[in-house]
Formats: structure tokens, C-alpha cells, sequence
């Protein structure tokens, strides 16, 4: 597996040289596969969000390199737009930036900036939109008479329509009910599985990272503190709870009954995970059949 | 980057400036400002450049942030004191073709250029010492005598101290509505004028779209707390003359009449 992205040392201070000096981010060095879907935890400030604004060299590290496929980012400033297509950012709360007179034109905002045309530009435009589930014939709708669901889908058609390599969903279910939060997030799923390309997902749901990621990184007081698989991860609950984060519910759950001697095998995620572990138990004990 | 300018930010400090009565300061500030401009002789001007420097040092705000706000204008300064310094009167004591320096063009662009910085640094100090809230209280109870001629002072007020609650956080949406775009390829930095405008679109409609929802969420919250304009409305913090303010405006009273005097016994220098 090759590298998509590489971070290397990477750092941002915040008003640098005045009194209002901040570190946001401290160096963080990793490497990201192709392919691989990693999630982002961290507690509110941790720098998660300044983090994913230089993958693609929205804000510019103070210190550290930023490598898209083996080249730094920044090595030609002036071309720094062509990165930002192909490493696509979706923003928490992303309906606040719609603003064409249709849903049509603004997905259509990235990909015309690419220099798409005719053909290509409504394809680009037409499969996001399935892809984020959006019914076609909202696609001549102004955006504004969307509900909020629709307006963050709409938004976040906007970004895939790029297609790029790397996609980055900053909090992309904060605020929806369970039922669309659930829905969004089995589309971008979909997308991952389909387009095979690599995506970051930063998230405060546990349950959520916990049911898609295959990595997570974890951050905490501008530093990287844990890069590792899912499981792995949420096997260190106390060290979680200690930078402000905890497991999902479930693991939790299932941890405490290990603890009082079920047999209970190690990093249960899921639901499903926890329901077929327990149900093979008990037939094993014959509650039920 | 929006969030840089220094010019017109409230300071949080604890100084003898930022205690003052904001409507003393208020006032003070406006007899200050026309007092600066009928300086005529260098004794005057001395007297309200020492008077300048004494609040500035008195207002416990780092200078830092003063030089920040005199920043913005150097270049008005500048051309100002330059265009001065070419159209003085009198007898030339330098001369190249068109260009010809008097003593009276020297001791003009002298004047000008202090005038204006004294202002900027007497307007900074009022905005740095006096919070939004504090200011438009100020000017609600200033205004208070027009109520006789049903002129909408509190509503006016209320308006005002509304409007500046929310430009940082206008500011900071703004920033975040153009990182948005930014990062599905807007171009705000390259192409001709017409080009650029038109790239304002994508952060200007979003922007006004923002304003009236934030408008409307206000308007809600504060009819939900029974707001229904000013009559009767007490405050949480009223505002009282003290000892302190009486100094202080004994002490510009002393500056004023430092600079009448000067001006009625002194040759004019411009």
C-alpha cells in the first residue's frame, strides 16, 4: 500500500509574534494510506480542525511539510488551487456556503472552477448527487427551500463533485436527527467503497468513527497522541477519558461484562458486533435457542 | 487577516481611563477634538501633544496597539503633510522648479501631522478604553434630550449596540465562508477587477443569508425575554459621575484655556 498522504513534523502557531501567539499544532508526523478510511478524534481545540485545514493548504504550516503523494504541497504556491481539488475539504455545517440560484449550479461550483465543461461537468455534477442522496428533481431547486438534511447534502455534493483523491468531512453529521445522521453517514460509506479513494472524518461520535473508520487518530493539546487501528484504539479507554474522550457506549458495555467474567473477546464496536457476541453466548449457556 | 485591524477594538484593562464615565469621555473627547484643531502656535500645540501623551500613557493599553491604529493612516499623514509642506506662503528658503518650501510650509505640514495623529490617538484611546456596550449607553443617555422631539433614541441605541455585537462575528463567518470556497477553488487573488467581483458572490450571498438568520434567532430571543423597547427599562450597570471624571474635566478645562490663552497671546505660526 503506497502513501497518499504524508505528514511530516507538521506545525501551526496561530498570531505568531504577537501576544495572542498559539500553538494549534504541534509535530504531527504520519502517514495515510490509499485507500484507507481515518477518523479524526479529538476534545474541542485539540487542533483537529486546524490539522485538516493544511492537508490541503487552506491555512499554511509555520513549520513541517505536507506530502501529497511524495511532493509537498506548497512546493509551487501560485498552483496551490489544484491541490485544494484534489484534496477535498467538507466544513462543519458546509449548507451555510451554498449560494447559487440552483442545487444544480452550486454542486457544479467546484468542478466549473476545475475547468469542467458540457459532458463531463454534468456527470460530475449528477453522480454526487446520487451519491450523497439527493433526488434528482431537487437538482432545479433553489437551494434555500431545501430542508436542513437536503442543504447539508446538496453541500457536501459540492465538494465530491471534484472528485478528489482525498476527501476530509469535518463533522459532517453534527446537528442532523439520528435518521439522517444514520443515512449520511452509510453514504459515505457507499462513496468510499465506490470510488475507492481515501477519506478523513473527523468526528465527537465515537459510535460513528467507531462503525467506519479503519484508523483513528487521536488528537489532544495540538498533539498527535494515537494513530492506530479502531480496535486498538478503543482498547485504550482510560487513556481516552483522561484527554476528555471515551469509547462508544457499547464497547463500554461489553468491556464491563468481560470484566465480570463473561466470555467476552476484546474491542466489540458495534451493535451488530455486540448482539451476535451475545447471543452466541447465551445460546451457549441455552437462554435461548 | 480581517481580524487584524486594531482600529476601533476595545482594550480590557483596568485603568483610571477605562473608568471614567463613558459620556464624560464621550464629551470630553469631542471638545478634544475640536480643541486640537485651533491649535495656531507651537506653545498650543505643545500643550495638547503633552496632553495626547499623557492619557495615551494614562489609558494602560500597550502602545503596541496605538502605533498598530496610527498604521492605517501614515499614508493619509504623509500626503497630507507633503501637499502642506509645497503650499506654504511667504518667502521660499528652498526652491527646484515647481517645488518651493517656505518656513510657513514647514511649520504646516509640522501641524498637520501632529493634529492628526493626536486625533488618531485620542480616538483610538476612546475606542480601546470604552467597551460597545459602554459607548452606546453613553450615547442613549447623551441623546436623551431629543426624546422630547420623538426622536427614536433608545431603539437608535439599541440598534447600534446590536449592530456592534455582531461584526466580529460577521467577521468570522466571513472568514469561514471564504475558507469554504477557497477549498472548492474560488480564486480570490488572481484576474482583473471585474473577475475578482464577481468572485465576491459565492462569500457575499451566503454572508447576507447568515445575517438575516442571526437577525431573525435575535429578534426571537429577545422577544422571548419580553423585550418591547425602552420605556421603563432599568439597567444592570447605570452609569454615575465621579470624582475622578470631575478631575478629568478640570484637567481639559485647564488645557482648553492653556490653549486659548496661548492663542490669543501668542503670534500664530500658520
Amino acid at each position: 500500500m503506497s502513501a497518499v498522504l504524508e505528514l511530516k513534523n507538521l506545525g501551526y502557531t496561530y498570531g505568531k509574534g504577537t501576544p495572542f501567539e498559539k500553538r494549534a499544532v504541534d509535530g504531527v508526523s504520519l502517514s495515510i494510506n490509499k485507500g484507507e478510511l481515518v477518523g479524526i478524534i479529538g476534545h474541542t481545540g485539540s487542533g483537529k480542525s486546524t490539522l485538516v485545514q493544511m492537508l490541503n493548504g487552506l491555512i499554511r504550516p509555520t513549520d513541517g511539510q505536507v506530502l501529497l503523494e511524495g511532493t509537498d504541497i506548497w512546493e509551487k504556491p501560485k498552483e496551490i488551487r489544484k491541490i485544494r481539488f484534489r484534496v477535498g475539504m467538507v466544513f462543519q455545517y458546509p449548507e451555510y456556503q451554498l449560494f447559487e440560484e440552483t442545487v444544480y449550479k452550486d454542486i457544479a461550483f467546484g468542478p466549473t472552477n476545475m475547468g469542467k465543461t458540457g459532458d463531463e461537468l454534468d456527470f460530475a455534477v449528477r453522480s454526487a448527487a446520487s451519491f450523497t442522496g439527493l433526488k434528482p428533481e431537487l437538482l432545479d431547486k433553489s437551494p434555500f427551500d431545501l430542508s436542513g438534511g437536503e442543504k447539508r447534502r446538496a453541500a457536501i455534493a459540492g465538494v465530491i463533485a471534484m472528485d478528489p483523491d482525498v476527501l476530509v468531512l469535518d463533522e459532517p453529521t453534527a446537528g442532523l436527527d439520528p435518521m439522517g445522521r444514520e443515512l449520511l453517514l452509510s453514504q459515505i460509506i457507499q462513496y468510499h467503497k465506490q470510488r475507492k479513494n481515501t477519506v478523513l472524518l473527523v468526528s465527537h461520535s465515537m459510535e460513528d468513527i467507531a462503525r467506519v473508520a479503519d484508523r483513528i487518530m487521536v488528537m489532544s493539546r495540538s498533539r498527535l497522541v494515537m494513530f492506530e487501528e479502531t480496535k486498538e484504539v478503543f482498547s485504550h479507554g482510560a487513556e481516552l477519558e483522561q484527554i476528555g474522550l471515551r469509547v462508544p457506549e457499547i464497547t463500554k458495555i461489553m468491556q464491563e461484562l468481560k470484566n465480570r467474567g463473561f466470555d467476552i473477546p476484546d474491542g466489540i464496536l458495534t451493535v451488530d458486533e455486540a448482539f451476535a457476541v451475545l447471543s452466541r453466548l447465551l445460546k451457549k449457556e441455552g437462554k435461548i435457542w | 487577516m480581517v481580524r487584524d485591524v486594531a482600529f476601533g477594538q476595545y482594550f480590557p484593562a483596568k485603568s483610571l481611563i477605562h473608568r471614567l464615565d463613558p459620556r464624560a469621555k464621550l464629551v470630553m473627547f469631542t471638545a478634544y477634538i475640536v480643541i486640537i484643531f485651533c491649535t495656531f502656535n507651537f506653545a498650543s500645540l505643545a500643550v495638547t501633544t503633552a496632553f495626547t501623551v499623557l492619557f495615551v500613557a494614562l489609558s494602560g493599553v500597550p502602545f503596541k496597539f496605538y502605533f498598530k491604529s496610527l498604521k492605517v493612516i501614515i499614508l493619509i499623514v504623509l500626503i497630507t503633510s507633503l501637499l502642506n509642506l509645497f503650499y506654504g506662503s511667504g518667502e521660499p528658503i528652498w526652491q527646484w522648479w515647481i517645488f518651493r518650501i517656505t518656513q510657513n510650509g514647514i511649520n504646516r505640514a509640522i501641524f498637520v501631522t501632529l493634529r492628526i495623529v493626536c486625533l488618531i490617538l485620542a480616538s483610538s484611546c476612546l475606542t480601546f478604553t470604552t467597551s460597545p456596550t459602554e459607548m452606546t449607553d453613553a450615547i442613549e443617555r447623551l441623546m436623551k434630550p431629543l426624546k422630547i422631539l420623538h426622536f427614536p433614541v433608545h431603539e437608535i441605541a439599541m440598534m447600534m449596540s446590536l449592530a456592534l455585537r455582531f461584526v466580529p462575528t460577521l467577521l468570522e463567518e466571513t472568514d469561514k465562508i471564504m475558507q469554504a470556497q477557497k477549498a472548492r477553488g474560488s480564486d480570490f487573488e488572481s484576474g482583473g477587477i471585474t473577475k475578482r467581483v464577481r468572485a465576491l458572490t459565492p462569500i457575499l450571498v451566503p454572508l447576507f443569508v447568515s445575517a438575516f438568520r442571526r437577525a431573525y434567532e435575535i429578534a426571537t430571543a429577545m422577544e422571548c425575554r419580553c423585550y418591547n423597547g425602552g420605556d421603563g427599562r432599568t439597567r444592570m450597570k447605570s452609569i454615575h459621575l465621579s470624582a475622578r471624571d470631575c478631575i478629568s474635566f478640570a484637567v481639559l478645562g485647564l488645557v482648553i484655556t492653556g490653549v486659548i490663552l496661548c492663542n490669543i497671546f501668542l503670534e500664530p505660526a500658520i
